[in-house]
């Protein structure tokens, strides 16, 4: 078998052996030799930016699961298979940033018999925990289709309420408790980002980046894959999108409104410029954008304001974790590039993981249409949303 | 009863004993070149610090209710019932959390090892249970370090301060700070002129209470949030449940007439 050498196979290359090289100095040397983080600046991109934004960008999948099985919404059913699996590659990829962040990843399983119920952090680590394997089962069913297996989608089937339910739960607790690991610093973290409000926060812009998730997914695998779009799907989520981000919006100025903040984040400074920064990509432009019909209606002004809020979020998080401990710490963090690496390593294998996934699994619609002729239990639509329709038989 | 030390800057010479004995007790490398450096690090739980001729010691503050104990994910800091905040390094994955949370930045961290550990002072906690001073403590020449009750200490403190109120800051830092402290400190000069976090902006609440006020509504959080979300659920798919039932009803009537 010959493999092509396409311009994307050569950068997926030279990222793999750069992470692997900054990898190999991270295990080898420890994580002072891969990473500029020192005792003032004890987290650095791999939380801020592996961590925090990886858990938030994976949130498309509890938020479709939750619109399509929790309220039923079957318009959206043709992404729920692509959504969960990004969140389910997403929390994966998670945990490998985990492995390099931890200091001592092979105590990780310590998390499961010392446990802490005082700990934010041991809450996050049990819902990811225990949500990657709910997702693991929400993915499942794409796997047996793919090899044939009427029995076990039978059973997952089954259990899918209970899945649906247990995923939108662990989902809510540990996106806000991202936000609740930060209330414990308040007199580290910058007043733009430090308020009591953080949990709620978090979890809101959580939704919103789902919902703006998809649409990016669902826009980039059409170009990547050559897939038919279905407009009135993104239509949906664009209108569902712009719902999110006004709320989101409004419970930001509540915030800064009720603690008097008001008068300082207009005033220039370090922070107020990435504050702006933040607030306009995840708010001001695609709000204004998404205001238009015109620009509701079209796929590229939709993936445009999608992604221009994505990026607004990743840079709240951002603040959150880095730039807003920077004055207290009194000097300025910038990751080493082996940092980086590691973190386009762990995007690239995403990448990867999706493709292959997308090519060998029913994924997108129509290949799940084909799979489900070819498995035919009781010529009734296997997995998915009609299964549940059929849950009270 | 809570055993504490009170550290009074007036009284220092700045001799650095405090450091070597420490360094000794904790099986640490000292030498010139470490004593000359001026910050905490994993090999140096305490420091003496010199400004405009005046000293000020930093170390790990004991506080009554550590807000590293409380972020850890896995328990691995607790506080002894003699006051002092301890390390359990075999159960510790890493996270990091207790350095971020800690509002006195004590926590410090192995960087450059494969297999890395937290370091701090932990007021030496053997000597403590076998009823002798820390080695800081008693090796000090000057007592500007002192060991003692918590509650004597403070009386002596605030006693100190009524006596030479020209000398001293009126405050005892660490006696309300994040709740109360175990290392208390008398100086003529502000202790945030040497890195210390200023007590307006730490406050007097304990730093677990503002992760606690959410972390204690979980346990409610989860049945009710299941049952919110099991209802809908119930609710959005009741009307094809029946649609269904009914479907299957005529279906069998149709088949019985039959």
């Amino acid at each position: 078998m010959k493999i092509k050498l396409t311009f994307w196979r050569v950068v997926f290359i030279l990222i793999m052996a750069a992470g692997l090289y900054s990898t190999f100095v991270r295990y080898f040397y420890g994580l002072g030799a891969v990473s500029n983080m020192t005792d003032q600046f004890p987290w650095g991109l791999w939380i801020g930016f592996d961590c925090l934004c990886g858990v938030m960008l994976a949130a498309g999948g509890f938020c479709v699961i939750g619109a399509v099985y929790l309220f039923n919404v079957q318009r959206l059913h043709s992404v729920v298979r692509p959504a969960v699996l990004t969140a389910f590659l997403g929390y994966l990829l998670f945990i490998v940033g985990l492995l390099f962040d931890l200091g001592r990843p092979w105590y990780i399983w310590h998390q499961l018999i010392y446990m802490n119920p005082h700990s934010v952090m041991f809450e996050v680590g049990m819902c990811v925990m225990t949500y990657t394997t709910v997702l693991f089962f929400e993915f499942l069913p794409s796997v047996f289709e793919r090899f044939n297996l009427r029995a076990p989608i039978k059973w997952i089937k089954n259990i899918y309420p209970v899945l649906v339910v247990l995923g939108i739960l662990l989902s809510t607790l540990h996106q806000s408790s991202l936000g609740s690991l930060y209330l414990i610093m308040p007199s580290k973290l910058h007043p733009f980002w430090y308020t009591p409000a953080l949990p709620f926060l978090f979890f809101g812009s959580a939704i919103s980046v789902g919902l703006a998730m998809t649409i990016f997914e669902s826009t980039q695998s059409a170009k990547a894959f050559g897939r038919h779009l279905e407009l009135s799907v993104l239509v949906e989520l664009g209108g569902a999108l712009l719902v999110a981000l006004w709320v989101n919006a409004l419970l930001r100025f509540e915030d800064y409104f009720h603690r008097g903040m008001l008068g300082q984040i207009i005033k220039p400074g370090y922070e107020a410029y990435f504050l702006w920064l933040e607030l306009s990509l995840a708010f001001v432009i695609p709000i204004t954008m998404l205001s238009f019909k015109k620009v509701r209606l079209s796929p590229s002004g939709l993936y445009l304001a999608s992604v221009i809020s994505l990026l607004g979020f990743i840079t709240n998080r951002l603040n959150v974790s880095l730039i807003g401990f920077e004055t207290y710490v009194g000097h300025h963090y910038l990751p080493k590039w082996t940092e980086f690496s590691v973190t386009l390593m762990i995007i690239a294998m995403g990448f990867a993981l999706f493709g292959l996934a997308v090519k060998y699994l029913p994924i997108f619609p129509e290949q799940e249409q084909a799979a489900k002729k070819l498995v035919r239990t009781e010529s009734r639509p296997v997995a998915g949303a009609a299964v549940l329709g059929h849950a009270g038989d | 009863m809570s055993k504490a030390l009170l550290y009074d800057a007036t009284m220092c010479i700045g001799c650095k004993q405090c450091e070597s004995a420490c360094a000794q007790q904790n099986k640490l490398p000292y030498d010139d070149k470490i004593a000359a450096e001026s910050v905490q690090s994993e090999h140096k739980y305490t420091v003496v610090m010199t400004k405009d001729d005046k000293f000020m010691r930093r170390l790990c503050m004991h506080c009554e209710h550590p807000a590293c104990a409380s972020a850890c994910p896995v328990g691995a800091f607790h506080k002894t019932k003699e006051g002092p905040v301890v390390y359990d390094v075999w159960k510790c994955i890493g996270c990091r959390y207790c350095m971020v949370a800690c509002a006195f930045a004590q926590p410090k961290y192995e960087w450059h090892s494969r297999n890395p550990r937290v370091r701090k002072c932990i007021m030496c906690p053997e000597r403590l249970v076998a009823g002798k001073q820390t080695a800081c403590a008693e090796i000090c020449p000057t007592g500007a370090t002192k060991f003692g009750d918590r509650d004597d200490l403070i009386r002596e403190a605030q006693q100190r301060i009524r006596e030479n109120p020209s000398t001293y800051v009126p405050r005892i830092y660490g006696l309300n700070e994040v709740g109360g402290t175990c290392v208390l400190i008398l100086s003529s000069m502000n202790v945030e002129e040497y890195g210390y976090p200023a007590s307006a902006k730490i406050g007097d609440t304990p730093m677990p209470e503002y992760t606690g006020r959410v972390m204690s509504k979980v346990p409610d959080f989860i049945p009710v949030w299941s049952l919110v979300l099991g209802g809908i659920y119930w609710i959005s798919h009741r009307r094809e449940e029946v649609a269904a039932a009914e479907a299957e009803e005529t279906k069998d009537e149709n088949g019985s007439k039959r």
